[in-house]
């Protein structure tokens, strides 16, 4: 079975974010490869595991995004692809999809799993884009991924519980953090990732036409944050005082 | 006027309460029509009718209800064909989140998703979504037609505008079924007696509460109070408490009247879910964590122990 893996790098969300003078997220600080993303990786493992085949990674980032590859190989796929080109930054979630999808598709995985959004950006509109211009279905928010045969069976979160979900290979699936806690890399994970492929691709040798931009940033602005009230120790009688403050709001 | 339109979440019948709110916005920003697709679909333009839907467009064919994503995107794209609409309003909801990102690609014009309000700017619109988790908010212009915003739930209040929608029934367009993704089951986990998006009052807890053996409490102080609970992202990916019960960016979006919350340090993650409570209560032991700077009452000390006796003192004081 082969399973293609997305995968993107983020700035790294423990540390002070920025924007740049066009009022995007700055992307030259620390980075890291997205949390979401790793559970992505540790499905596509445990299928591998289960069934053989391989797992190839997949993202569209600059060259320093390599680094979050490499961790995505350490952790044990087995080669990735790598887009990257300095006209993509800033690329909207229908561009992003487009590109991942030409890259995609001379791979003819069976499946291909993604987190269900980026940490980052949180549209969360690219896999359901990707599953759209790879002809797939898409079985989606899934917190537990079973192969049978060629069909795919996913536990789908809703708001009340889940869904049994099925779906017909090649398909896409995303992933929540349902699926286990991502695996460490070893050391000898790292260093066979060193000698593994990652095969870097041109925009111009996917032969996508950019449209135009879905939006333009208008202004960015602190968001409106709530005053700090009263804040307590707990001598002993803090039930009571909650209980007070319960009333006096009038929801006791 | 603008043409503008919603698209309506049906779940087995019911209309979801997102698609009153999105409908509350449209009415403010042009005429509103709204698409209702799926099991119940007719009995639903009813009601959106009542929300300011001038006419709703229908088809009550199971494949919506049955398969993710693929009959609702085909079907949706034909009628933009026909009724160019210049703006469709989505829910930032697992289940639109599938059309709207597959009318999208369809359509080759992209969206705007997460957003928290949408606004008319300039002959088009704007929508401003969260930045870094929420500590900033950007001011996007929506430039493609029809420009597709998906807005996060709770974030208009809904309200009845008293009118009733003309019916309009439409041809599913539901493309090749084989290539979609089918619901076989559907499995209730949460046994919610009340639903975090409808309570008024909210207990959540967080790792403090340190085991999901100690969820049994907020369940007490719950049902003392008439309150749901909810928690936070990190006790859900430990396993504590299922997903449905998440409250935050990845989970569900609450605006109750008073949210408490127990053993939770309020990282933005959580704070976007939750941060339009009226009133918010936080027990931490931290003194440090960010919940209690937002917090209109804050405590310092153990969730642990407070919980128990406020559920107690609750009780006493309704005389059960």
């Amino acid at each position: 079975m082969k399973i293609v893996v997305t995968v993107k790098q983020i700035p790294d969300p423990n540390a002070p974010q920025k924007l740049t003078s066009d009022n995007r997220l700055d992307r030259g600080g620390e980075a890291v490869l997205d949390p979401g993303d790793e559970y992505g990786v540790e499905a596509g493992l445990k299928l591998k595991e289960a069934h053989g085949g391989e797992v190839v990674l997949v993202s569209m980032g600059p060259a320093k995004a390599a680094d979050a590859i490499r961790k995505g190989l350490s952790m044990g796929a087995d080669r990735a692809i790598h887009v990257s080109d300095d006209s993509l930054a800033g690329a909207d979630a229908l561009l992003t999809a487009q590109i991942l999808a030409a890259a995609i598709k001379p791979e003819n995985p069976d499946l291909v799993i993604c987190g269900t959004e980026s940490t980052d950006g949180s549209t969360g509109m690219v896999p359901p884009m990707l599953a759209e211009l790879l002809g797939m279905p898409q079985a989606t928010f899934a917190k537990q991924v079973e192969v049978k045969g060629d069909k795919v069976s996913v536990h789908r979160q809703t708001n009340e519980g889940y869904e049994v979900v099925e779906a017909q290979a090649p398909a896409l699936v995303t992933v929540t953090a349902g699926v286990g806690e991502p695996r460490y890399a070893s050391l000898k994970g790292i260093m066979a990732a060193r000698s593994k492929e990652v095969k870097k691709v041109e925009l111009s040798a996917l032969g996508i036409e950019k449209g135009s931009p879905a939006e333009s940033v208008e202004g960015v602005a602190d968001a409106e944050t709530r005053k700090a009230g009263e804040v307590i120790e707990d001598d002993g009688n803090a039930a009571e005082r909650i209980l007070a403050f319960l009333v006096q709001v009038k929801a006791v | 006027m603008a043409k503008v339109w919603v698209a309506a979440e049906l779940n087995q019948g019911k209309v979801q309460s997102i698609s009153f709110e999105l409908l509350a916005k449209a009415r403010e920003l042009g005429d509103v029509e709204a698409i209702a697709l799926g099991k119940g679909a007719e009995a639903a333009a009813a009601e959106l009718g009542k929300h300011g839907a001038k006419k709703v467009y229908v088809s009550e064919d199971a494949a919506f209800d049955d398969y993710i994503g693929v009959p609702a995107a085909g079907t949706i794209e034909a009628l933009v064909k026909q009724g160019a609409p210049d703006l469709i309003l989505f829910g930032f909801t697992y289940d639109s989140r599938e059309v709207a990102g597959r009318l999208a690609a369809r359509l080759g014009v992209g969206q705007v998703s997460n957003a928290m309000d949408v606004s008319a700017e300039g002959g088009g619109f704007a929508a401003s979504v969260p930045y870094f988790g929420g500590a900033k908010v950007a001011t996007l212009k929506v430039l493609n037609k029809p420009a597709i915003v998906l807005v996060r739930p709770k974030s208009f209040e809904a309200s009845e505008a008293g009118g009733t929608a003309t019916i309009e029934k439409i041809e599913p367009q539901k493309g090749d079924l084989s290539r979609a993704a089918k619901i076989v089951d559907r499995v209730v986990e949460a046994g919610e007696k009340v639903k975090l998006e409808e309570a008024t009052i909210i207990v959540s807890g967080g790792r403090g509460m340190q085991g999901p053996e100690n969820f049994p409490l907020l369940e007490q102080l719950a049902d003392a109070l008439g309150a749901a609970v909810g928690a936070s992202r990190a006790v859900v990916d430990a396993g504590w408490v299922p997903y449905a019960m998440q409250v935050g960016q990845t989970g569900k979006s609450v605006r109750p009247t008073v949210y408490i919350a127990a053993g939770i340090s309020g990282a933005m993650q959580h704070t976007v879910g939750m941060k339009g409570s009226k009133f918010i209560v936080a027990i931490n032991k931290d003194a440090e964590a960010p919940i209690l700077k937002m917090a209109d009452l804050g405590v310092v000390g153990d969730a642990l122990k407070i919980v128990p006796k406020l559920t107690d003192a609750v009780k006493a004081k309704k005389g059960k």
